[in-house]
Order: structure tokens, then C-alpha cells, then sequence
């Protein structure tokens, strides 16, 4: 009788653990509904899809938000994802014992770095140097947003793409060079193709953080709301959705249509990691099946 | 090492806050003066330093009370008194008619006391050549009306503007008396491209770096690296530069008052602290932070 009780306690006791997270998401989702979806009555879908954001005015356009939000993710990962693949391949399949024992802790340390101190040396030193090398009219553009975002997702990226390619099994490895391949062609033909699977979940993984990261981001981007007009947005200066909530939700009177907008935001960002999981659990499965394939054939 | 890594951050992040340990002058408190008093105020960053050292001497002073003070823009500030996590809240603008609604609502009236004058001054990089400019020209710099300095009369570089965000009392004041110059009717706003900066700091940082920058900060917050535009109401007046004289004589154009707003009308502790501020002690630290003392109205 004790002994089932027990039993039931631990089991039940997991259970809940195991459920709590969905709760908490629910709850989340409901809250965000809750205070974002009154912007649909307050606010004319014309209004919503505007060009202009300046809240004190009533003018609520979120383009410029969304089009800064993915310029900025974009090119992070453009350049985080050669640069993290490229550390985890080097970790895994090329550095030796010793090396690998200074390189590892070193990027977990970048990891461990707030992402307001990378935003101070980002206005300090980054900028600046954008500005004088590449002669803009400021520094503080979507690129330097950017390239900070790159040096937050990067130690993901390793660590996860790392672990990756260390799951293929060693037989692969040693089936490649008994075949006469060299070491480029068995990281390259392999190693890489076997653990496509996880090397996405990497980059997918840097994209949520890329999109979700603030402090960094709104110190260095310049934070006005323009719009996406071609390449030269790249060196412009951007606001994106994390930025605008952040800088202005201290500010407004709760229950005012300014509040009910910026939650909204917050829904369109909750939707898009959503989107951002989704697609890659459905592309990581077809990648696994033909992965596999490939190898085993 | 994964598993490390975080660990030793937090005994790192345990010895700062171990070293950061109350004022000796505190744990020297007999137990019987337990009667600790906190004042919380909050508000406007461009009064937070002013704010902080007036909390630093009083409480030097008293060291029965306390007084915690942090920035976060006016309208931050008012939010936070309205739903009541603070006692004072400081603002560089004025309330509005549906904050004091809202206050009314929860059950008090706030009360408005001037603390401190203080001038904007517009500030751009000392390599610029320009020094004297109109608020008209100002205005139209914001609008988005002239990008190049050259359009001034200065060197061809393309023109960066820089804001306080907009919850910032000093964006508020800037729009309405510069870019509107101070019509009601004008609807005119800040040009797209305009740069909104979190911070005071941010501006200076990026005009004292940047020569294509313009920008407006509180005079308090002014510092030898940037320099400030000497200005004129219209085109015939003559240029006055920011200081405490040419604000106290109402010459330079854009200046404004600076306020501290109560639940109710202060009482006890508060009512020392807000009638200690408005002393000749007090003002004295508001010339020295680079403000404007308040001093008794002469109309003329």
C-alpha cells in the first residue's frame, strides 16, 4: 500500500513536471490573446499595415517593425551559420585533443556574455568602426545589429551542430577512409550529410534567438522605423519588434490602444517562432529519412 | 565544463555583491532606530542624476531615511505613480489630463511641484562648422526637409538625426516646441529616419563620435565632446547659447521646468524631503549638475 502510494506520488509528481511547460505556454498564448487581439477593433487593418510608427501620434504601422526584425535576423544568420558550422566541424573532426580543450570553454564564455555588454561594445567600438570603414552616415545601422546578433547564436550553433557530429557513429567515419577518401572528403561527403538533421536545428535555434534578442539589438540598430527599400537597408539604421516593445512598454497606460498594439506585436513574434519550429521539425524529418538514405546507400 | 560555466559566473556575480555591502554608516544604526523610511521616486532620466545626488545628501544627512531613485522617461514614471510602486515621481514634462483621470481613478490627486529648470540644448560634433541655427532650421532638420549640412552652409555630409525615444518628456517638449514650433495645429512629426536613442548617454556617445550627427539633450547632460548650437527664435533675433543665465533671463528659447509629482499633497517624511529640494542647499547641487536653480518668479 505504501509502496503504491509512493509510486503514484513520483509518477503523478512527473507528470505534472512533464505538463507544466505546455500549461505555461497556453497560459502565455491566452495573456498575449488576451491584452493583443483589441488592436484588431481599435485599429483598421489599413492603419496596421501602414508605413509609420509613431505610437504618440496614433500612428501604429508595424511593416517597418517586421521588415526591420528580419533584416536583422537574416543577415545574423548569414553570417553566424558558416562561421558556427564551420567552428563545430573544426571542433569535431579536425582540432586536436589539446586545442579543443582552450576552444570549447572559450565560446562557451561568449555565451555567458550579456547581451547588454555586447551592445555597449557594440556602440563603443563597432559602430565607430563601421562608420569610418565603410564611410556611412552613421554607425549604428542593421548591420552592426547583425553582427552582434551572429556573436549571440554562434556558441548555440557550435554547441549544438557539435553534438551533431559527434551522434554519426564512427563506423561511417571509418567505412569513408577505408574507402580511400580524405579527411576533407569524409567531413564534407559524410559526416556533414549524416548530421544535416541537427546542424538545422542549430541554425533554426540561432534564428529564434536572433529574432528574440533586445538589449543588444536596440543599442545598436539607431531604433528608427524605416522600411525595407533594397540593400542599402542593410547599412541603414532599423527598429525591430523586440526593440519597440521593450523601449516602449514601460511607457504606456495600460488598456490603451498603444498597450494593445504592442502586445499585439508580441503575438506576431510568439506566431513566427512558432512558424520558425514548425517548418524545421517537418524539414529535419524529410532530411533524416534522405540523409540516411544517401549513406546507407 | 558546460555544466561549470554558469556556476562560476554566479559566485563571480556573488563576490561583487558581497563587496557591495551597506554603508558602515548604516550597520552603525542602534537597533532602536528601526523606524527606516523609503521613499521611492522614479521618473524622468533627465532629472535621474539630479534626483540621485539630491538622494545621496539627504540621506547622508538623515540616515533615517531612504530614498531609492531610478529613471525609465516621464511618462514611465507616471505610470508607476498612478498605480501606486512609487512615492515621487519625477518628470520633464508635465502631466497629462488622462494621466491625472487615472490617477483620479485609483484615488488621488497628484500634486506638481517645480524642482528645477533646465534648457535643451542641440548639440552636434565639434569638427561641425556650423554654430548658429534658427528653430525654424532646426525644425526643418527634424521634418526631414534638409539631409545635407551643405543645405546650412556646411560640408557636404549627409545629415543623422538623433532622438530620445518617445517616452521621453524631453521627445514630447521637442516636438511640440521645436518641431511644431510650438503650434498646436502643426501635425507636423520627426522624420522616419530619425535615430531613437534608449538614452541621454546614447546621443552624447553618438554626436561626440559621429560628425554628420545632430542632436538635443538636456543642458545637464552636455559634455566637452559635443557642442552646442547657438539658437534663434526666428532669423532676425540674435543666437543665444544654453546656460544657466540665458534660461534664468528667458533668452534661449527652449527651456522648460522640471517637476517632482506626489500622491496628495506631501506629508511627513516626503514633505521634509520635496521642502528640503526646493532649499538654497538643494539648488545649489542643481547649478552644480549643470541645471537651472528655480528661483522666485519675477514677472515683468
Amino acid at each position: 500500500m505504501n509502496k503504491k502510494f509512493q509510486e503514484n506520488l513520483i509518477s503523478n509528481s512527473i507528470r505534472v513536471a512533464g505538463s507544466a511547460s505546455i500549461i505555461f505556454i497556453l497560459l502565455i498564448f491566452f495573456f498575449l490573446l488576451r491584452e493583443g487581439l483589441p488592436t484588431l477593433v481599435e485599429v483598421s487593418p489599413k492603419d496596421l499595415l501602414n508605413t509609420r510608427w509613431y505610437p504618440i501620434e496614433g500612428l501604429f504601422g508595424i511593416l517597418p517593425l517586421l521588415s526591420g526584425s528580419l533584416i536583422v535576423t537574416v543577415f545574423s544568420i548569414l553570417i553566424a551559420l558558416p562561421l558556427g558550422v564551420g567552428t563545430a566541424i573544426y571542433l569535431g573532426e579536425i582540432a586536436p585533443q589539446r586545442v579543443n580543450e582552450i576552444l570549447k570553454p572559450t565560446i562557451e564564455i561568449l555565451a555567458g556574455i550579456p547581451s547588454v555588454v555586447l551592445g555597449f561594445i557594440g556602440i563603443l567600438v563597432l559602430s565607430p568602426f563601421m562608420r569610418e570603414t565603410f564611410n556611412l552616415p552613421t554607425g549604428l545601422t542593421a548591420f552592426t545589429g547583425a553582427f552582434l546578433l551572429a556573436l549571440i547564436s554562434i556558441p548555440t550553433i557550435v554547441s549544438i551542430a557539435e553534438d551533431a557530429l559527434y551522434a554519426v557513429p564512427k563506423t561511417y567515419r571509418d567505412a569513408a577512409y577505408a574507402l580511400g577518401a580524405s579527411q576533407w572528403q569524409v567531413i564534407w561527403g559524410v559526416v556533414v550529410p549524416a548530421a544535416r538533421t541537427g546542424i538545422l536545428t542549430a541554425v533554426m535555434l540561432g534564428v529564434g534567438r536572433s529574432l528574440g534578442e533586445t538589449m543588444a539589438v536596440m543599442m545598436v540598430t539607431g531604433n528608427a522605423p524605416t522600411m525595407f527599400t533594397g540593400l542599402n537597408s542593410f547599412i541603414s539604421p532599423i527598429r525591430t519588434m523586440t526593440a519597440t516593445i521593450a523601449s516602449e512598454m514601460g511607457e504606456v497606460a495600460s488598456g490603451s490602444t498603444h498597450y494593445h498594439v504592442l502586445f499585439f506585436i508580441g503575438i506576431l513574434l510568439f506566431i513566427f517562432s512558432l512558424i520558425i519550429n514548425v517548418t524545421s521539425a517537418k524539414s529535419l524529418k524529410k532530411l533524416s529519412n534522405k540523409g540516411r538514405a544517401q549513406v546507407v546507400s | 565544463m558546460k555544466r561549470n560555466t554558469p556556476e562560476i559566473i554566479f559566485f563571480i556575480l556573488l563576490i561583487f555583491t558581497a563587496c557591495g555591502s551597506r554603508n558602515p554608516q548604516n550597520n552603525a544604526q542602534p537597533p532602536a532606530a528601526s523606524a527606516q523610511t523609503y521613499i521611492e521616486n522614479k521618473g524622468s532620466d533627465t532629472l535621474v542624476n539630479l534626483a540621485l545626488a539630491w538622494a545621496e545628501k539627504y540621506q547622508n544627512d538623515h540616515p533615517e531615511v531612504q530614498i531609492s531613485v531610478t529613471g525609465g522617461g516621464s511618462g514611465t514614471g507616471f505610470a508607476a505613480l498612478i498605480n501606486g510602486s512609487i512615492d515621487v515621481a519625477n518628470a520633464s514634462r508635465g502631466i497629462k489630463p488622462e494621466e491625472i483621470e487615472e490617477a483620479k481613478k485609483n484615488g488621488f490627486e497628484p500634486v506638481e511641484i517645480i524642482v528645477a529648470n533646465d534648457a535643451i540644448a542641440v548639440i552636434v560634433n565639434p569638427e561641425n562648422p556650423i554654430s548658429e541655427l534658427t528653430l525654424e532650421q532646426v525644425s526643418r532638420i527634424y521634418k526631414g526637409e534638409l539631409t545635407n549640412w551643405k543645405e546650412l552652409g556646411g560640408e557636404d555630409r549627409p545629415i543623422v538625426r538623433l532622438s530620445r525615444e518617445t517616452n521621453s518628456g524631453t521627445h514630447v517638449y521637442f516636438l511640440e516646441t521645436v518641431i511644431r514650433l510650438g503650434s498646436s495645429e502643426d501635425k507636423a512629426i520627426f522624420s522616419a529616419d530619425t535615430l531613437l536613442l534608449p538614452s541621454s548617454e546614447g546621443i552624447i556617445a553618438e554626436v561626440s563620435d559621429n560628425p554628420n550627427a545632430i542632436g538635443y539633450d538636456g543642458l545637464g547632460y552636455v559634455t566637452k565632446e559635443v557642442k552646442m548650437i547657438a539658437l534663434a527664435g526666428t532669423a532676425g533675433d540674435t543666437y543665444i547659447l544654453p546656460s544657466a543665465e540665458t534660461v534664468i533671463s528667458k533668452q534661449y528659447p527652449i527651456s522648460r521646468h522640471l517637476f517632482m509629482y506626489t500622491r496628495g499633497q506631501p506629508e511627513g517624511v516626503e514633505k521634509e524631503y520635496i521642502d528640503w529640494i526646493l532649499s538654497p542647499e538643494a539648488q545649489a547641487i542643481v547649478t552644480e549638475l549643470g541645471f537651472v536653480p528655480v528661483i522666485p518668479v519675477e514677472k515683468p
